[in-house]
């Protein structure tokens, strides 16, 4: 009898070890350019490591890998330009599973492998608990796409994307100034700060303003698979527009849901649906006339960069059409090349703390012009400042808006 | 009044699944005396198998239903012989410890085979399963659940009634060592019994994908707890017990996310199963079995 116990707790051991090797290898190796790519070495002083963090594997994944990918892409377009000032980027990604802890772990593996830049976290909790880290080494944090506020809660912490109470703002905004919607519902996630975050602030604009809220129905991360009973009280309450500021997976199965309780209004959410056509799958056609705000749309772009960006990105992974998320994680790599640049920062051996220093001098005035439009940086916040474009999902892509 | 109704149809619907996983829990505590934590997962792996025929082999629902119940008994009656047979005479505890452990298990490899992302799982119910009662629109899924649950309900009661081998479980649950006296073989009947909870397990699988068309490692989680919790509710060892606590235990969170607060759904429901508990503590159809000192 102990011997069969000794027998199922080896092969328990050898099954999570294999887990565990298994994991680091997607994490780190997988993921190692710059400096593993012998070609530059002679042309470089040397190299510039950035870290990146986020969930490439989880219920987030599409978030993480797509912003992995953005920031390879621009590593490898900007070594191949010559890099910056003489230096080279290098860059080391870990995956965090969208888990709080797991992303403080990344981030120590990282700093142990010497990291000099953060890109990340992709996601809003675990960029919270990263922050917290990375201001007591005082390095430069710049995430992608972490939308709450407390995500950049530190002097050395910026972010590319908009945050949650601006996404509540201008949703509210956008939706008035447009005439989307008088009479609007919402369903949101009340344990996730990011979808808890945007509904408050949606909530006092459209008090502010004077759209009406008809109903506000939420669910939690473990009720997050029946919603029947909100959508029935959305369609009871003569909603004309449902405000959706939550995560894709959620917003799969609310479509699919409310496609069954003949739910018919208009859909409106922010950054987080962005994957939901991926999500249903066969049932893609949900999706039609789901309205989202995004700073960046790869479909109908006019933009000279948007379309150089989309086509170095389709060219690199296998035709993938890149997200609005990419696309911060993209412009990201630039802000921190413009931020070295303009500092004049020539020796690649420099201290995180020193980099980080000089970055945030020289971002103080540094406007810049990415995919996601134009902007500069409130260096007391970390916020940035730029316009939203609302985006429809027209046969199975994002199409701008007409305004 | 015609959205009471509607979300009474949800709740009923919601409790349907909560109550034929539920039926597993109570199925083996009941005989075996032991809380198989793992049934959630257990329907997790179901539902991978039954996702993995449907849209990666490209197989018709009649194959793929079949093989996630035979995934499901093939895994239940491993788990049982490895996990849970050694330790037949260990202390409660110690088989609810490492039923936790078994749990963790298949929700990592699950992680490790399936990867973290939820995927689409395509419904096994053909669209016009679906009812409709004036303006509400009773979903296939649900109905096939409903009926699912009852015949299931019926069948293991006349089993455990009226069959030499459901004779034997009721022995086996009375009095183990007597029953072993009387020429029982104990652990087949232990065994038989995993088998067949596993086998609800494979049929909840299919019908909790269906009905909500996602399957991730955690599928099975919050249903398994749910369902747990609705076995104690309606008396757990109780078949019908199982199935009513099942029902009330849904239509109580839906009718509470309705008319209450949908954030506090669920602190409701268990506050409920609280109160119940402190005024029948075995339950609504628990026996009272009194303790021999």
């Amino acid at each position: 009898m102990k011997k069969i116990l000794a027998l199922v707790l080896a092969c328990v051991l050898a099954l999570s070890m294999v887990a565990c090797a298994d994991t680091s290898n997607n994490g780190g190796n997988a993921a190692q350019t710059g400096d593993a790519q012998g070609n530059n070495d002679g042309a470089f002083t040397g190299y510039i490591k950035i870290g990146g963090i986020g969930p490439t594997t989880g219920g987030a994944a599409s978030y993480g890998t797509a912003v992995m990918n953005a920031i390879k892409l621009a590593v490898d377009e900007i070594n191949a330009a010559g890099g910056v000032n003489g230096m080279g980027f290098a860059f080391e990604w870990q995956d965090d599973e969208h888990n709080a802890e797991k992303a403080v772990n990344a981030y120590n593996t990282l700093m142990d492998n010497d990291m000099q830049v953060l890109i990340g976290t992709v996601t809003s909790a675990p960029c919270i608990a990263v922050v917290a880290e990375a201001k007591e080494d005082n390095i430069f944090m710049l995430t992608p796409s972490g939308s709450a506020v407390d995500s950049i809660a530190a002097p050395n912490a910026f972010r590319v994307c908009f945050s949650d109470p601006n996404q509540g703002v201008g949703a509210a905004n956008y939706i008035k100034e447009n005439n989307i919607g008088t009479k609007i519902a919402v369903i949101y996630n009340v344990s996730d700060p990011y979808s808890n975050g945007i509904y408050e602030k949606f909530k006092a604009q459209a008090a502010t303003i004077g759209l009406e809220i008809v109903a506000a129905e939420a669910f939690t991360n473990d009720s997050a698979t029946d919603f029947s009973v909100q959508i029935q009280k959305v369609k009871d309450s003569g909603a004309d527009l449902l405000f959706l500021p939550i995560y894709y997976e959620a917003a799969a199965l609310i479509l699919t849901q409310a496609d069954q309780a003949n739910l018919d209004v208009a859909m409106f959410g922010c950054d987080g649906l962005d994957g939901v056509i991926g999500q249903l799958g066969d049932k893609a056609a949900l999706a039609e006339g789901v309205m989202l705000l995004t700073p960046f749309a790869a479909i109908g772009a006019t933009d000279e960069k948007d379309i150089a960006f989309t086509n170095a990105y389709k060219a690199a992974y296998k035709d993938e059409i890149p997200n609005q998320f990419a696309a911060d994680a993209y412009d990201a790599v630039y802000i921190v090349k413009a931020a070295i640049e303009k500092a004049g920062v020539t020796d690649a051996s420099i201290s995180c703390s020193d980099l980080c220093d000089k970055i945030i001098e020289a971002l103080d005035g540094l406007t810049f012009e990415g995919v996601t439009g134009t902007m500069t940086w409130d260096i007391e916040t970390g916020e940035p400042n730029k316009t939203a474009d609302a985006m429809v999902i027209k046969d199975g892509a994002y199409v701008a808006m007409s305004k | 009044m015609s959205s009471f109704f509607s979300y009474l149809i949800a709740g009923i619907s919601l409790g349907g699944i909560y109550a034929l996983i539920a039926l597993g829990y109570t199925m083996v505590y009941g005989i075996a005396k032991m809380l198989n934590f793992a049934h959630g997962d257990v329907i997790m792996i179901g539902g991978y198998v039954a996702f993995t025929a449907i849209s990666t082999m490209q197989q018709p629902v009649w194959i793929a239903v079949p093989c996630a119940i035979i995934a499901c008994i093939l895994l239940g009656v491993v788990i049982e012989k490895v996990a849970y047979k050694p330790l037949r005479s260990a202390t409660p505890l110690a088989v609810l410890i490492t039923a936790i452990g078994v749990s963790y298990l298949l929700q990592n490899v699950a992680l490790l085979i399936f990867g973290s992302q939820a995927r689409n799982f395509t419904s096994v119910v053909p669209d016009d399963f679906s009812v409709s009662l004036g303006s509400i629109n009773i979903s296939g899924e649900t109905v096939v659940t409903i009926l699912a649950s009852v015949a299931i309900m019926v069948a293991l009661t006349l089993f455990v009634n009226h069959t030499k081998s459901g004779k034997a479980m009721q022995a086996v649950s009375e009095d183990r060592g007597a029953a072993q006296l009387m020429g029982i073989n104990v652990n087949r009947t232990i065994s038989l019994t995993f088998a067949i909870g596993s086998a609800l397990a494979g049929v909840a699988s299919v019908l909790l994908c269906s009905t909500y068309p996602q399957i991730s490692p955690y599928t099975g989680a919050m249903p398994g707890i749910k369902a747990f919790t609705a076995a104690v509710f309606g008396g757990i060892g109780s078949i019908p017990g199982a199935m009513i606590g099942g029902v009330v235990l849904g239509v109580i969170e839906n009718l509470s996310k309705a008319y209450i607060s949908s954030e506090l759904s669920d602190a409701i429901v268990f506050a409920v199963l609280i109160i119940v508990l402190l005024v029948k503590p075995t339950g609504l159809l628990g026996k009272k079995i009194n303790e021999k000192v």
